[in-house]
């Protein structure tokens, strides 16, 4: 279990990065936190000629909330955002979702854009993604362009990233003060990539009338999916397949029980907020 | 002070702790080669040619080898160490010896056999020349169902076992035909223990070095002698010329108690290349290429009257051996001999058959062929409560042997011939207090109104018997050495189970010294002529008799010396402090050191008329036959019927395992298996797709508890019977933890449910799996007497959204 040759790159500004990877094209791969690259390369699934490793560009291990958007530079790590009170005070998605990234050791390397990038339909970032209508900042040689999220997912393990260019910053609106939201996933074990996860946001009016709901699912496509925010009707959005951990017809059973879950605890914590 | 019975930490931790322990990889031998395998991606193929010429140019490369290449200097090995031994004939066995290829040499039997090694000067440059290697391929038809491949027309694995069938045997204890035909009720059921592997944190590994014409082999395996016996006769060298040492190892569990391909390749390029030669398996190769286990599928048929008491029990089983079952009598006859559990069941007949098939070959683990009994025997009490609607712990009282009938015969014989004789008792006061320490009558009580409030909530039982400490025999030896240092040898092989602390404790009550001043030293051909290894819940009992007899022939020897130094007559002599002493006059003695220089060879040697020099004694313990431990276990868990989660909240364990050396120790063992039980039940899967591809090759979809997966766990050790069958009182423990979780598990399941009559007969119980249950029984309407169908209350009130 030894990794192909490769060739090792370790840039330490992001102009830098960006010129070796626009000349490397497809053969190039970027490596951040490595918790899913290393184990794909150490099994030789992933045998890119050369590796850029952003880690030396400490310039992009930043996050801040400007205003209501929770900013997120490229080598930032899942761990700093799970331990910033304030960011896991305004929104309760985040909150919910981070413990159940895999264990402690995982989100201290692991970082939030290399687990947006890697594109893992069951994982808890791309779904927070969708859900909060986040988008992603990329660069390239020919320059910066932004990526709403429900169009940067394109397949498993796919996105909208052209050869040559990487995402260096993720923002994320966070829900409107007043808002609840919830993230609940189930996974056979903790820490396991989710059999689903479902993630809402529920507003209220001041009557304690719904004005708006959205609701995201992941683990039931190739992509996370913005659904209806309606149990039955979401689970019809989604197209789940079989796999050694569970069977489609437990997955679609799965997504309308989780989604109909997460709406729930959002109104009620909406509710509570409201009070 | 007496040392036996005290929580002794461990004395052989501190490396293993600190990073500074000796594994395989550990080893650093000046011009070391390391392997690379190349291994078979199909079940089942014809090599038509292999190509190594690309791969013998690249970089780092020193050798390539091939199965024609080797096929007339190494014999595949036929492995028959379980003959059915006399005293068996009654149960009928035939057994035909597993055949392993070392490399696969016109065929490809299984995914992952190894095809072809590649030596080269590291293993990033052996794994880059592997993928060089070209091999053309004619796929065949592969068997993979064993209930298909025992019929005729389907693929046969080996030419020299008809029908696939490696093994089989039969019991007939009373007449459970007969029981059944004139039962008052009778229940079938289908019951199947899932493929699962050990999996230990270490990996298989093995290092070769030649100097001359001796190689030194150390492997990570459980029976050192086994495999220095086996590499020798397969590569057709003298015994003497091959030593076999275990360095430090991250466990076995029955997955290293074999001898394996690659030991014995690794050995023979050593000595034909005169290097070092290293091979340590990496994950994926040992999720496909080392020993799996359990996959039994079970068709029994039970007879009972209106009170629950069982009258019969009828099962007729298949073990999918995959491409060979080298222990069919401890994977498959165990669970005869284990079966019938604590309960007095009068009328039992089994047939049993390990059929090969196109997979990767099943080895006894942890338990072997108990927690498959357990599964099956305590599904089919729970079924019968179910039919009766009686609580299941009533029935379980019912059927449980009684102390007058103590000790109880069962009617047939262990797998070492002898009859099996329980020597326990005091099952229904151990059930009893299990239902104490889990709260379960107050569980009765409160269970309909947690319902009520959506929390699904069930208690679930099982019980266990084990045979433990199993022959042949081990081997014991105790010095005394120049340094007065008091140092004990023996032919078991341990890998993490703390023997070295056991048994120093045990020999430093016999001396009267420390713990810490005993040196143990085991796992190493050349330590000592004979030696079986660690395995079967075995070592305590068979080691530890011979090393208490051994010391107690030792003691007997160096009084008899000191009685001649002292001008003492040895009966008024006793050991202290690294002393013998005079009784009653501890100031007057010769230290050990001195002992030691009298008994020494030569002129100054100052022994008993007749006696030989040396202060060493050694003591091979042949056991009468096994001794009886048992156990009661519980599980309390939490069921979300929606989605089919199961959260197991506490665990109960009682167990009987006779004395007790050292308390910190058992306990250890009972989690650690309990641990592993829960995984079996809950996680784990070897799967093989239907092209006999297996889906499960990294912990991502191999699913191991981890310490989150861990419940509340309460242990209570049962004072009461210890052993009479060897001189320490002991039985074995190694292996009760896991026995029962699966049964239990499943039955608290099935009660947190229980308006609803659903049956968990399929292991892992995963969520999807859980829920199919419920769909089947809810299928079929409301059986609870209420006419109460399962709800969910809290979830199904989504609040004021769905308004």
């Amino acid at each position: 279990m030894k990794p192909a040759p490769f060739e090792y790159h370790a840039p330490t500004d992001l102009g830098e990065a960006v010129r070796l990877l626009a000349a490397l094209g497809e053969h190039g791969r970027l490596l951040a936190g490595g918790q899913s690259l290393m184990p794909m390369l150490n099994l030789r699934l992933a045998r890119p000629e050369a590796i850029v490793d952003l880690n030396r560009i400490t310039a992009l291990a930043y996050h801040r909330l400007d205003d209501e958007t929770l900013v997120i530079g490229a080598l930032c790590r899942q761990r700093e955002i799970e331990r910033d009170q304030e960011v896991l005070a305004r929104c309760a998605a985040i909150a919910d979702a981070i413990p159940l990234i895999g264990h402690i050791g995982i989100r201290n390397r692991g970082t939030v854009v290399g687990s947006l990038a890697h594109a893992d339909p069951s994982a808890e970032w791309p779904v927070l993604a969708v859900l909060l209508d986040a988008t992603l900042e990329v660069e390239g040689v020919a320059g910066r362009r932004s990526i709403a999220a429900q169009d940067f997912f394109k397949g498993l393990f796919a996105t909208d990233l052209r050869p040559g260019e990487l995402v260096v910053e993720a923002r994320f609106p966070l829900p409107p003060a007043g808002a609840g939201s919830a993230f609940i996933e189930v996974a056979r074990r903790h820490g396991d990539f989710a059999l689903g996860a479902a993630a809402a946001v529920v507003e209220l009016a001041a009557d304690g009338s719904v004005t708006a709901a959205r609701l995201a699912l992941g683990g039931f496509d190739s992509v996370p999916v913005r659904a209806t925010p309606d149990p039955a009707a979401a689970a019809a959005d989604v197209h789940p397949v079989d796999d050694v951990h569970a069977p489609a017809g437990y997955r679609r059973k799965l997504a309308e029980t989780l989604a109909r879950r997460a709406l729930h605890l959002a109104e009620q914590r909406a509710r509570k907020a409201g009070r | 002070m007496t040392w036996v019975g005290q929580r002794v930490a461990r004395k052989e931790d501190l490396p293993l702790v600190t990073g500074t322990g000796t594994y395989v990889p550990d080893f650093n031998l000046p011009g070391t080669l390391e392997v690379a395998f190349v291994r078979s991606p199909l079940a089942h193929a014809r090599i038509l040619n292999i190509d190594t010429a690309e791969a013998l140019s690249a970089e780092g490369v020193v050798a390539i080898y091939t199965g024609p290449d080797i096929r007339d200097q190494v014999h595949a090995l036929v492995l028959d160490q379980e003959a059915a031994p006399p005293g068996l004939e009654t149960a009928a066995p035939e057994i035909h010896p597993a055949t392993i290829e070392i490399l696969a040499d016109a065929e490809v039997r299984h995914v992952g056999q190894a095809v072809a090694a590649v030596v080269a000067d590291s293993r990033y440059h052996a794994e880059d020349a592997a993928e060089l290697v070209r091999i053309d391929y004619d796929e065949l038809r592969a068997a993979l169902d064993p209930e298909q491949a025992r019929l005729p027309g389907a693929p046969i694995v080996f030419d020299n076992v008809p029908n696939n069938v490696q093994a089989r045997y039969r019991i007939r204890v009373g007449d459970a035909d007969a029981a059944l035909d004139g039962a008052e009720h009778r229940l079938a059921m289908k019951i199947r223990s899932q493929r699962v592997m050990a999996a230990p944190m270490e990996t298989r590994g093995v290092l070769a070095s030649t100097v001359g014409e001796e190689t030194t082999v150390w492997s990570s395996t459980q029976i050192p002698w086994a495999v220095r016996n086996s590499i020798a006769g397969a590569i057709g060298v003298p015994q003497r010329q091959i030593r076999v040492q275990i360095p430090h190892m991250g466990g076995g569990f029955g997955q290293k108690v074999n001898v394996y391909p690659e030991e014995v390749l690794v050995t023979y390029i050593s000595r034909v290349l005169h290097r070092p030669v290293r091979w340590v398996e990496d994950r994926v190769e040992n999720m496909i290429a080392s020993g799996h286990a359990r996959d039994q599928l079970h068709n029994v048929e039970a007879a009972f009257d209106s009170e629950g008491h069982i009258t019969a029990i009828r099962d007729r089983f298949v073990l999918d051996s995959g491409v060979a079952c080298p222990y069919p009598l401890s994977s498959a006859y165990n669970v005869a001999s284990h079966f019938r559990s604590m309960y007095r069941i009068a009328n039992f007949s089994i047939d049993a058959e390990c059929v090969l098939t196109h997979k990767m070959f099943n080895l006894p683990y942890r338990g072997a062929g108990r927690p498959e009994a357990a599964f099956v025997m305590d599904r089919v009490i729970n079924a019968v409560a179910q039919e009766l609607s009686l609580d299941p712990a009533e029935v379980i009282m019912r059927n449980l042997i009684a102390d007058e009938e103590q000790p109880y015969r069962m009617g047939m014989p262990y797998r070492d011939g002898h009859e099996v004789v329980y020597d326990a008792s005091g099952f229904p006061a151990a059930f009893e207090r299990l239902l104490e320490l889990i709260g379960y009558a107050e569980h009765r009580r409160t269970q309909a109104q947690l319902r009520a409030q959506g929390v699904h909530r069930g208690i679930g039982l099982g019980t266990y018997v084990e045979g433990t400490g199993v022959g042949p025999f081990e081997s014991g030896q105790v010095h005394v050495d120049a340094q007065g240092h008091v140092v004990v040898y023996s032919g078991c092989a341990p890998h993490g189970q703390g023997l070295d602390t056991t048994m120093s404790q045990v020999v430093a009550d016999a001396f009267g010294i420390t713990p810490e001043e005993v040196v143990f030293r085991a796992g190493d051909t050349a330590l000592l002529p004979y030696g079986v290894g660690t395995f079967a819940s075995r070592s305590v009992v068979t080691a530890g008799a011979a090393i208490i007899e051994s010391s107690n022939r030792l003691l007997k020897r160096i009084k008899a010396i000191a009685g001649e130094m002292l001008e003492m007559a040895p009966e008024d002599l006793e050991v202290g402090a690294g002393r013998v002493r005079v009784r009653g006059v501890p100031s007057r003695g010769v230290s050990f050191k001195e002992v030691y220089r009298a008994a020494s060879p030569g002129p100054g040697a100052r022994l008993p008329e007749g006696m030989d020099p040396g202060t060493s004694e050694s003591f091979y313990w042949v056991p009468p036959t096994v001794t009886w431990g048992f156990g009661v276990v519980g599980a309390v868990v939490d069921v979300d019927p929606e989605t089919g989660v199961v959260d197991v909240r506490k665990v109960v364990m009682l167990h009987d395992c006779g004395r007790v050396i050292n308390p910190l120790i058992v306990e250890g063992q009972i989690e650690g298996g309990l641990v592993q039980g829960i995984g079996a039940t809950l996680y784990e899967h070897v799967i093989y797709d239907e092209s006999g591809q297996p889906r499960a090759t990294t912990f991502l979809d191999y699913l191991l508890p981890t310490s989150a997966e861990v419940p509340e766990i309460v242990q209570e050790h049962l004072e009461g019977t210890p052993s009479e069958r060897n001189p320490l009182g002991v039985k074995g423990v190694g292996e009760s933890g896991p026995i029962s979780p699966p049964a239990a598990i499943a039955n608290a399941i099935i009660d947190a449910l229980s308006p609803l009559k659903i049956q968990l007969n399929e292991l892992p119980l995963s969520p999807a799996t859980v829920v199919a249950a419920i769909e089947r029984a809810g299928a079929e309407g409301p059986l609870h007497p209420t006419g109460v169908k399962i709800g969910f209350p809290a979830s199904n009130q989504s609040g004021g959204f769905l308004r």
